[in-house]
């Protein structure tokens, strides 16, 4: 039987989902529904849009107003719902690729517009959809089946990169913390203006197999034991912090919205009558 | 605006027969030459309470206005060549997830950059075929200032009814010409909206006696869901094979069944032509301006035959004239590409020829004339 | 009437397309039939710059002009470029900083007014070029009425400069009136 969260904001008849047997992005998923339970939302004016790739098959198990689009292009057509019709709470699910590679550029034009839509990156490091290819995210020297040498670029940092283009609310969680993602998540959705949550994930069949990572319980520790929350890390040492990876409010600040620039625009054109 | 007769550029007669269709929304990028579109449409918008929003690329200007038409306002996109080219994923996808939004085309010459600010038709064969995997298509092409004005409401009218993508396909001729365009209010136009219903979960079902699924906007209360895979009639993805073949049967039967009422030329004074003209579009000016000289001479008896909705192709009607005339001259402004569409439906009933232009500049009466002595 | 065929040449920025779309609205609010189109490279400035305009009291079907009856020349190197077709008997237009070779003034009607220098001297905007030439060439052909020429250029300057310009139409026509004399 499924839980009353369940129940409430899945469409239970879809599921099972399609995911990977310890792929981090169910719970993902279901910090995103919590949060949005938590702000009390009225789930008939809640859009969720996604991308391609596995982050974005959430969107068909979710039960709210669902946008299934085009690869890299979530935010974009969620740039239209929104400004179409501000009322709307417009959240975007998206993958490490489709929002940072063949969508990136819609991703930093649309932190720079600081448009009220809240974005959650389910990063999982590597191409999962297509089979184990490295993405913007695949840590420096690490293998997927295009770099089968191991991978000579460099990653992006989300919350940084979406910070310097404008985003006016970013953050970090991880699968393994659920109680501090949702709460992130939750944050977002309460920030009026762009916000960017990413949610690292866990890759068991592609990225864990192909970085001898072990098993998906062992990836799972390994955020638990290297994830260290923003404040805690403030009382560390630079050598206690040493590969670790940063979680919590990443940057805030407040800045005129979008829609609601565009609708005084509508008022003083005389369009409001 | 005091009067409804106003000088206008094509581009421009185009947005105020969007606004008049009911636009609210549009979103594209700076193209030229189609610019124009966007400029108009960024003053206007907001006056009649609709948005405007200048994307960050072609690609984001067709996905923001499927959203905006996914959230209930009638859509639009503007582009040139390069651009509709970068659009034509997400054609692909208002096809199937079946979202009305109309994307005009001014097209230019190229290929690639080209001569941007000078006139083609290179687009023809892209209008159709532009976009991945079968799918239905209705293209429209307007060869005055006016009908850039009534042609878009047409295409609304189509986007809506049949839930599709619609193209307006222009060229840079009549965008960036400049004459006469009566602003036809909306109440004396036939204005068609999508028909709005309760879905209750069955997203894409047709109900008896209609031909699309009833749509609701999202945000009504109906959560259903879009998707750019084969669904099923409640919106969900689906292998199934039965299923997969009838949803696209249905999309290409909801335009093939209706073609006749979707099809709309123009015939001009090709009762008892000895040669036909065949174009579209911009060209149809230059064919006009061929007519006129030669009746002013003693010349052979000209024709013009002119397809408005260009896809899809009023074949019959041009089979039926291809049967009383004694030769065809396709008349376009690149390489022959409705040619080939001509070739198909003519067959062997008359000699079908040939003249096109890339260069720049436009066809003169004087080049068509010269033609029909060649090949006449 | 005969259709009027009208070449308007110069470079970017000296408004030529503007002063093709006044006539053509002047035009078509006195109920005449007018079109008006434009070429233009990629430079918003200083490249060189053409403008037509036909006007006619029946539908107007092939757009482009093929030989002009009035060519108006704002620099040499547009009267080089496109005095090579013409109408027989066409008038030519030119700033009269222009050099007109003497084969040409023989073949054309050649008005040589000083446009440039009395939008700069006179009206004291260069940006007024544009409404002297369209005041000259309405002086030259009679196209439109004063009422509907003056209407149109008002709602195409900017606000403010609106008795400037109507000052500079004037001129136009009046320049051409002091060169037939």
């Amino acid at each position: 039987m499924p839980s009353k969260l369940i129940e409430k904001t899945m469409r239970v008849n879809r599921l099972p989902h399609i995911w990977c047997p310890g792929c981090g992005h169910g719970i993902l998923m279901r910090d995103v529904a919590q949060a949005i339970e938590n702000c009390g939302l009225d789930p008939d004016k809640v859009v969720i849009v996604s991308g391609i790739g596995c982050s974005s098959r959430a969107a068909g198990y979710m039960n709210y107003n669902t946008l299934h689009t085009t690869h890299g292009r979530a935010i974009a057509f969620a740039t239209g719902v929104k400004l179409a019709n501000p009322e709307l709470t417009v959240i975007v699910i998206t993958g490490d690729g489709d929002a940072t590679a063949i969508g990136g550029n819609h991703l930093i034009h649309a932190c720079r517009r600081n448009i009220d839509l809240t974005v959650v990156v389910f990063n999982n490091n590597i191409y999962g959809m297509t089979g184990g290819q490295y993405s913007p995210t695949t840590p420096h020297g690490e293998k997927g089946t295009t770099a089968p040498y191991g991978n000579i670029d460099y990653n992006f940092d989300i919350p940084k990169l979406a910070e310097s283009a404008g985003a006016t609310y970013t953050a970090r969680g991880t699968a393994f913390h659920v109680p501090q993602m949702i709460k992130l998540i939750e944050n977002g959705i309460k920030h009026h203006g762009f916000s960017l949550i990413e949610g690292l994930s866990v890759c068991p069949t592609y990225y864990g197999r192909k970085n001898k990572k072990g098993s998906a319980v062992d990836m799972y520790n390994w955020q638990k034991e290297n994830c260290i929350d923003a404040a805690k890390a403030q009382k560390m040492s630079a050598e206690e912090l040493e590969g670790k990876i940063l979680t919590g409010e990443m940057s805030r600040c407040e800045k005129p919205e979008y829609t609601d620039m565009y609708m005084e625009i509508i008022r003083k054109c005389g369009g409001d009558k | 605006m005091a009067t409804r007769f106003h000088l206008l550029q094509g581009n421009e007669a185009c947005v105020e027969g969007a606004i008049a269709a009911g636009m609210k929304f549009y979103a594209g990028y700076p193209i030229t030459p189609s610019t124009e579109i966007a400029e108009r449409s960024a003053v206007r918008l907001p006056q009649v309470g609709g948005k405007f929003i200048q994307m960050e690329d072609e690609i984001a200007g067709i996905a923001a206005a499927l959203g905006a038409s996914v959230a209930g306002l009638k859509a639009m996109t503007a582009t040139s060549g390069p651009g509709f080219s970068l659009k034509q994923e997400n054609i692909g996808y208002a096809s199937i997830a079946e979202i009305p939004i109309v994307i005009v085309d001014v097209q230019r010459a190229g290929p690639s950059t080209g001569l941007p600010t000078s006139p083609s038709q290179g687009d023809y064969m892209q209008s159709k075929w532009g976009t991945h995997g079968d799918h239905p298509v209705i293209v429209i092409s307007p060869s005055s200032v006016q009908e850039c004005y009534n042609l878009t409401v047409r295409c609304f009218n189509m986007a809506e009814r049949f839930r599709v993508p619609v193209i307006f396909l222009m060229d840079e001729i009549v965008g960036h010409l400049r004459e006469g365009c009566e602003l036809i209010p909306p109440e004396e136009l036939e204005i068609n909206n999508r028909i709005e219903g309760n879905i209750t979960g069955m997203t894409y079902a047709v109900s008896e006696g209609n031909y699309v699924p009833e749509f609701a906007a999202f945000g009504e209360g109906e959560r259903y869901n879009v998707t750019g895979l084969f669904h099923d009639d409640t919106g969900f993805p689906t292998n199934d094979n039965t299923i997969t073949r009838n949803q696209e049967r249905r999309l290409m039967d909801k335009i093939r069944m209706r073609r006749d009422r979707i099809m709309q030329w123009e015939e001009k004074d090709c009762e008892d032509a000895d040669v036909i003209i065949v174009c579209y579009g911009g060209t149809a000016r230059s064919v006009m301006g061929a007519m006129e000289e030669a009746s002013k001479m003693d010349f052979l008896k000209i024709g013009m035959f002119r397809p408005i909705t260009v896809w899809p192709f009023p074949e019959k009607a041009l089979e039926k004239l291809s049967k009383k005339c004694k030769h065809i001259l396709v008349a376009e402004h690149n390489n022959g590409q409705m040619l080939l569409e001509v070739q198909r439906v003519v067959k062997d009933n008359c000699p079908v020829s040939f003249i096109g232009k890339i260069d720049g500049t436009t066809l003169t009466p004087d080049d068509i004339l010269t033609k029909i002595t060649e090949v006449y | 009437m005969d259709k009027v065929e009208l070449r308007f040449t110069g470079s970017g920025g000296q408004g030529v397309i503007m002063a093709t779309i006044i006539l053509a609205e002047a035009a078509y609010e006195d109920k005449l039939q007018a079109v008006q189109c434009q070429s233009y490279g990629p430079e918003a400035r200083g490249g060189m710059c053409k403008a037509e305009c036909i006007i006619y009291d029946k539908p107007i079907m092939y757009t482009k002009v093929i030989l002009p009856n009035l060519l108006l020349a704002l620099t040499q190197e547009a009267l080089d470029k496109y005095v090579t077709s013409l109408q027989k008997n066409a008038t030519i237009l030119v700033d009269s900083e222009i050099n007109v070779p003497e084969p040409i003034k023989e073949k054309y009607n050649v008005i040589s007014i000083p446009i440039l220098e009395s939008a700069s001297e006179v009206i004291k905007n260069p940006m007024s070029a544009n409404i002297i030439s369209v005041g000259a060439v309405n002086e030259i052909l009679h196209i439109a009425s004063k009422e509907s020429l003056e209407e149109a250029v008002l709602n195409h300057v900017p606000k403010g400069t609106g008795e400037l310009n109507l000052k500079a139409l004037n001129l136009g026509a009046q320049l051409v009136r002091n060169y037939k004399k």
